[in-house]
Formats: structure tokens, C-alpha cells, sequence
């Protein structure tokens, strides 16, 4: 039993954060929210670093990491809202590597491995759909109501951007029939999820690190507010929902790199519960900021923004733990 | 990352297990508490026996010197096999690993196997009626004479205290040093005059508590542990084996208990209720997340030498999944689970008391919010 992070995997840790604390800051970030567009630059950087094909194969031209690599990187991009197409592409790229044709894997593989193409990926359903892009999608794939999923190029596609609240990344809504991905669809649905929840675990621990800055500083009663019991136990239950989340994360993450049957349930505790603490925790970072959280010049609300967005992305909380129900048999039919 | 157990950590596992199977407990007295201590008693001997009685322990006072993994599975496989914690568990959990810490070689080679073998149980003496929460704040006093002290007062929570031949105390030896400084640790014998045990009854109408009542108690000057003044700090080394000791056994007797429920629900057809499945779901996820986050614990001790921030939330997280489960069950079956003497009935007041004993979930935030995200001490 060793549930930790290995030498290596703190060290892709501790190079993502540096270099996503010196390139996507906060005044980056605004930036990029305002005018809703992608840094280029920085998609140029970490894809020079390789973390687009961090977990794709190497015959395939990615570095042949697992999953658990991967949601290092996603938390510290998530936990630094960095304003890179990092979670649609290596969400695709998931998608095609599990589900895709040895045709698909070899067309679209290698470029999104190299960052040179950037992808998008969701779930098209009957009532709604939501997809999350690049801000120009080269493929696209779309897990559709009942299991199956398409692949679909922006030729045989008609694309909607869906202007969210979320203005750090796009999403699409896409129409249009492309062609099926005919493996696993299942396994890599779960597994993009899985993605999901590791960069919502980021911004639970971005918002707590936030909030706990903020009630060391402000006074109230000449007093730091982080002193007063009903704002330090409000921090308290913010660290209990990210820690959880966490600990499900790497479970589901490990499994599905090394023992797949734990994974249907795996992944759908850790989406259930990243979805249900990023939604808690970044509501009470806004709560534990006050006033100030509740302006467009703090910068807590671009967390709160993605949480909602991440929740609902591959499945919320909700359906996830339906499913779950199912795998464990609490069901009527059972 | 690996999310099994290693060959050697499997090999513990299967061995235990073997053994459990062939060594049953027996049926668990009901109803009778005297019964019930001798049955936990009979259970430790036999583990005694076979080298079983304090795995965690250094080969060298009679443990098997295995690691806080095997040690957690001990606890797991113990709660699996519906066994009682053994009847000298504060000693093995608690004064054991406090004396290999602070006591000299003549207090290890007196106390470590009595406790080993379960001749001589043991009991602590912190709580007292006006310091809970703020334990530094003790009053019982402990007066030099001579060769002993006598010492004074009134302790509260103290379980088995009626069977126990030694109390681990907490008492203050200086007024006038600050409140943390002027606390020394004894270890006193329970079988004396000025030693007077009083059963306290509770919620559940049950004793599983006493009153101690220290009236000019005698304890002989080579009982004090770490020295004179240093209480404070024996008592964290206590506190802290307190809280890391239990959470594997805890979350597997809440798992068995919520898979109890998941089957009582679906005999009575609830199963069908959208809205008491998903509760059963949601408390499945607590006690997943709490399992896992445990043995994050488990490796940062390992690694690390003592737990990461996960290691304070384990008590919070099952005291409050405990709860919930078993207000649940009265949801899930009604008027039955409320029949006095019900087993559910049962657990449903027990369970208040998780989030008190052990530190209160109001003081484990305070450690969270003051140790781990460091923020002002709290007001």
C-alpha cells in the first residue's frame, strides 16, 4: 500500500506549479477571461513540456504517462486556471486512445500529443449539451445519450460556441453526425471524467489557499476574521471536501492505470464527489472573502465559474451517483 | 502509487485471517457488562496466545514490530471478523506506546507485558469535569510527600475504570507555572483507598463511563512518567496514539453497518424510494472517502514520519458519517429501529457521543484550522 505520489510524479508536480505560478498569475488570467481568448503562448510552453500527450503513448508520440501523471498536471492547471485548451485535448485524446480505430489513433494522436492539435470534448444529450473546447476544436468528440460516441471533424460538424459563464475556456454545442468511436466508450467516458475531477480538485485547493490568505489579512473587531470559529471551521470543511475529492481522484486515477475493475466505481465516486466539493468550496471561498468575494475585481469568481462548469462537464453529481446505485445494487431491481 | 497490499502486507492479512476464521470470538454477551469485559478479556488472552495481542508493538517487548499499515489491516480484519477490541486496549493503544516513548527501563520492564498479556488493564485519567475541550485546564491536584505524592481530585470519562489496576493521570504538580507547564503524568494503581470508581450512566442507559473520585491517592515518586512538570507532552504522545489508533476499526464496523442497512432496506422493499437510495448512496461515498483518505494517512506516516493534512479529518469524517447512518436507518425502517433495546436504537444514541469522545468535532476543526491551514488561534 503506498497512496502517495512517487518521486517522479512530485517532481512533474512541483515543475507544473512553478511554472503555472510564473506564467498564469493573476493578472494573466484576468486578461484572458475579459477578452475570452486562449493564452497562446503558454499553450505553446506546456506543449513544448510535453503535458498535452503526457499520458498518450509513445508509439504515438505522447510520453506514455499514466492517468495519475496526468491529473498531477490537471490539478496545477486547474488550480492555476491556466488559460490553455489543456483538459478538451488530452480529454480527446483520452477518448480516441481508449475508444478510437488504429486509423483514428494514428490521424489524430500524434498531433494532439505534440499540442499542435487541440480538441474538444463532452456529452451530447437529448435535452442538453456540453462540450468543452479548444477555442478552435480540430477534433471533437461527443459521448452520446445512451453510451456510444461520435468523432467529428469542425468539417463535418456545425459548431455553436456556448457563451458560458466560464469565460476561460470555450464550450461548443455540436450538431452534425461524424463517425463512431467503436471501442471502449464506456472506459474512456469514465476515464474523462476522472480527468475533470482532478482539475476540479485544483480549484478547491486554489480557493481554499485563497480564502486562507484572505481571513489571515482582513480585520474585523481589530481582529483577523481567520481568528472568529464560524470563518476557521468554514476553512476547516473547505479542506475536509478537497481532501476527499482528492483522495477519490488518485484512487480512480491509479485504477485506471493499474486495476480496471475498480474503475466504473472509482470514477464515479471521484466525479460525484469533485463535483459536489469544487461546487461547495468555491461558494465558501467567495463567502470567506466577504464583500470583496462578491466583486468583479476579486478573482474568486473565475473559480466559482469553472466549478459549475466542471460539475456539470461529463456527467454531474447526480447522475454519477445514479450510476453508482446501479454498480452497487441499491436499486429497486437489484 | 500502488492501491494494494504488498506480498508481505498480504501474507499478514491472509495469516490473520486464517486464524480469525479458526479462533472465533464466540457470541457477544448482551445485555450483561461484566460479561461482556470478561468475554473482551478471555478475547485478548487468546490473542496473547498467539502473538496477536499487540501487533504494532516492538518485537522486543512482545509485539510482532509491524508497520502502520499491517497495523491498520489488524484493525480492519478485527472488524471484519465482528471480534471486540481486545479488553486492554487502552493499554496496548495507548499507555503502551506512551511508556516505550517516555518511560525509563525499569517502568517498561514493570508495566509493558502485564498489559501485553491483559493481567493488569489499564484506564485513563484526563477528562475532568471543568477541563473537557481545554484539557491543559486540569485542577486535580498532586501534592509531594516524601517519597510519594497524594494526589486530590475528580476525573470524568474514565472507561473500564472498574476494572482497571492502573490510571494513567493527569494532574497539576506546580499552581504557579502556566497552565500547560505545571501538569505532570503518573501512573497510578486504581487498587487503593483513596481511589473510589463510580459508574456513569448514559444516553444509552448503559455504563460505559465512571467518575473517578481521588481522594489523598497515593503514587510512589518512581510512578511519575517523563518527569515532573512535563505532563502536558506525555499527554499529546497519548492524545496522539488516541486518534490514530481506532480509524481502521471504526470504518469498517460503519461499512458493516451500512451494509446491515443497504440489505434491511432492499427485504423491505425501500429500495424503490429514489430519495432513502441515494441517502444510502451519498453515506457509501462518505465511507469510501474516509477509508481512502485514511490510508493516504497511513502512507504519510510511513513516508514522512507522521501524518499530512488528511491525518486530522479521518475522526471528523466518520464520527459524522456515523451519525448520519444511523439516523438514516431510522428513516429506512421506522418505529422498529426506535423498539427500546433495538440494535439500531442502540447505535442511534451511541452514535451521538462520536462526535464528543476523542476530542469534540469543535476542537478537531480548531486543530484543522489552526495546525493545517494555519490561521490565527481561534476566539
Amino acid at each position: 500500500m503506498d497512496f502517495d505520489l512517487s518521486d517522479e510524479q512530485r517532481e512533474i508536480q512541483s515543475t507544473a506549479k512553478e511554472l503555472l505560478s510564473a506564467r498564469s498569475g493573476a493578472a494573466v488570467v484576468r486578461t484572458a477571461a475579459e477578452a475570452r481568448s486562449e493564452n497562446g503562448a503558454l499553450w505553446q510552453e506546456v506543449s513544448g513540456l510535453g503535458w498535452p500527450g503526457i499520458a498518450i503513448e509513445e508509439h504515438h508520440g505522447g510520453q506514455g504517462l499514466g492517468l495519475v501523471e496526468l491529473c498531477v498536471i490537471l490539478e496545477q492547471a486547474g488550480a492555476a486556471l491556466a488559460p490553455v485548451p489543456l483538459l478538451p485535448s488530452v480529454g480527446v485524446a483520452l477518448m480516441i486512445q481508449r475508444a478510437g480505430s488504429p486509423e483514428q489513433q494514428q490521424r489524430w494522436l500524434p498531433g494532439l500529443a505534440s499540442g499542435e492539435l487541440r480538441g474538444a470534448v463532452g456529452v451530447r444529450g437529448e435535452s442538453a449539451c456540453l462540450i468543452a473546447s479548444a477555442s478552435e476544436a480540430d477534433v471533437i468528440v461527443a459521448v452520446e445519450q445512451g453510451g456510444s460516441a461520435s468523432l467529428l471533424t469542425p468539417a463535418q460538424a456545425q459548431i455553436e460556441p456556448l457563451l458560458s459563464i466560464d469565460p476561460l475556456r470555450s464550450y461548443i454545442e455540436v450538431t452534425g453526425e461524424g463517425e463512431p468511436l467503436q471501442g471502449d466508450v464506456a472506459t474512456g467516458a469514465l476515464t474523462v471524467a476522472v480527468a475533470v475531477a482532478a482539475e476540479s480538485v485544483g480549484v478547491c485547493q486554489r480557493a481554499l489557499e485563497m480564502s486562507v490568505s484572505y481571513v489571515k489579512e482582513r480585520k474585523q473587531f481589530d481582529t483577523p476574521v481567520g481568528a472568529f470559529q464560524a470563518v476557521s471551521h468554514r476553512c476547516a470543511e473547505m479542506l475536509l471536501h478537497t481532501e476527499q475529492a482528492r483522495s477519490a481522484v488518485y484512487q480512480a486515477a491509479w485504477a485506471t492505470d493499474a486495476d480496471q475493475e475498480r474503475l466504473p466505481a472509482a470514477a464515479r465516486l471521484a466525479k460525484a464527489l469533485a463535483s459536489e466539493a469544487v461546487v461547495n468550496v468555491t461558494a465558501s471561498a467567495i463567502q470567506a472573502h466577504g464583500g470583496i468575494g462578491f466583486t468583479w475585481e476579486a478573482d474568486v469568481h473565475w473559480l466559482y465559474k469553472r466549478a459549475q462548469l466542471n460539475a456539470e462537464l461529463l456527467g454531474g453529481a447526480t447522475e454519477h451517483r445514479r450510476a453508482l446505485a446501479e454498480l452497487l445494487g441499491i436499486t429497486a431491481a437489484a | 502509487m500502488d492501491l494494494t497490499f504488498t506480498a508481505s502486507e498480504s501474507a499478514f492479512r491472509d495469516e490473520l485471517r486464517t486464524w480469525l476464521a479458526e479462533n472465533p470470538p464466540g457470541p457477544e454477551p448482551v445485555g450483561d457488562e461484566e460479561a461482556h469485559f470478561a468475554w473482551r478479556r478471555q478475547w485478548q488472552r487468546r490473542l496473547y496466545d498467539a502473538g496477536w495481542a499487540a501487533v504494532h508493538w516492538p518485537t522486543q517487548y512482545g509485539g510482532r514490530g509491524v508497520g502502520v499499515v499491517e497495523s491498520a489491516i489488524f484493525f480492519e480484519e478485527l472488524g471484519r471478523a465482528n471480534a471486540p477490541l481486545p479488553a486492554n486496549v487502552l493499554g496496548l493503544l495507548l499507555g503502551g506506546p506512551t511508556l516505550m516513548l517516555w518511560g525509563d527501563d525499569a517502568q517498561k520492564e514493570r508495566y509493558l507485558a502485564p498489559i501485553l498479556s491483559c493481567e493488569e488493564i489499564w484506564c485513563q485519567g484526563f477528562s475532568e469535569p471543568d477541563a473537557g475541550s481545554d484539557l491543559a485546564a486540569v485542577k486535580t491536584k498532586a501534592v509531594r510527600d516524601g517519597d510519594v505524592w497524594r494526589v486530590t481530585g475528580q476525573k470524568v470519562w474514565t472507561s473500564i475504570a472498574q476494572h482497571a489496576k492502573w490510571c494513567m493521570l493527569l494532574a497539576r504538580t506546580d499552581n504557579q507555572a502556566a497552565k500547560h507547564k505545571g501538569l505532570t503524568y503518573f501512573l497510578l494503581d486504581m487498587q487503593q483507598e483513596g481511589v473510589q470508581v463510580r459508574p456513569l450512566r448514559q444516553i444509552t442507559g448503559e455504563s460505559e463511563f465512571n467518575e473517578l473520585f481521588l481522594d489523598g491517592a497515593v503514587v510512589p515518586h518512581e510512578n511519575l512518567l517523563g518527569g515532573e512538570g512535563n505532563g502536558w507532552r506525555v499527554a499529546l504522545t497519548t492524545l496522539m496514539n488516541e486518534r490514530a489508533g481506532l480509524a481502521f476499526f471504526l470504518q469498517v464496523r460503519m461499512r458493516q453497518l451500512l451494509d446491515r442497512l443497504i440489505v434491511q432496506a432492499r427485504e423491505r422493499g425501500r429500495l424503490g424510494d429514489p430519495l432513502l437510495a441515494d441517502r444510502l448512496v451519498g453515506l457509501h461515498m462518505k465511507s469510501e472517502a474516509l477509508r481512502l483518505t485514511a490510508y493516504r494517512g497511513l502512507t504519510a506516516i510511513e513516508k514522512y514520519g507522521q501524518p499530512g493534512p488528511e491525518g486530522s479529518l479521518t475522526k471528523w469524517m466518520w464520527s459524522q458519517a456515523n451519525q448520519e447512518l444511523c439516523q438514516l436507518a431510522v428513516d429506512v425502517l421506522g418505529p422498529e429501529a426506535l423498539r427500546e433495546g433495538a440494535p439500531w436504537a442502540y447505535e442511534l444514541l451511541r452514535s451521538r457521543g462520536n462526535t464528543i469522545e476523542g476530542g469534540t468535532t469543535e476542537i478537531l476543526k480548531n486543530i484543522v484550522a489552526e495546525r493545517v491551514l494555519g490561521l490565527p488561534k481561534a476566539r
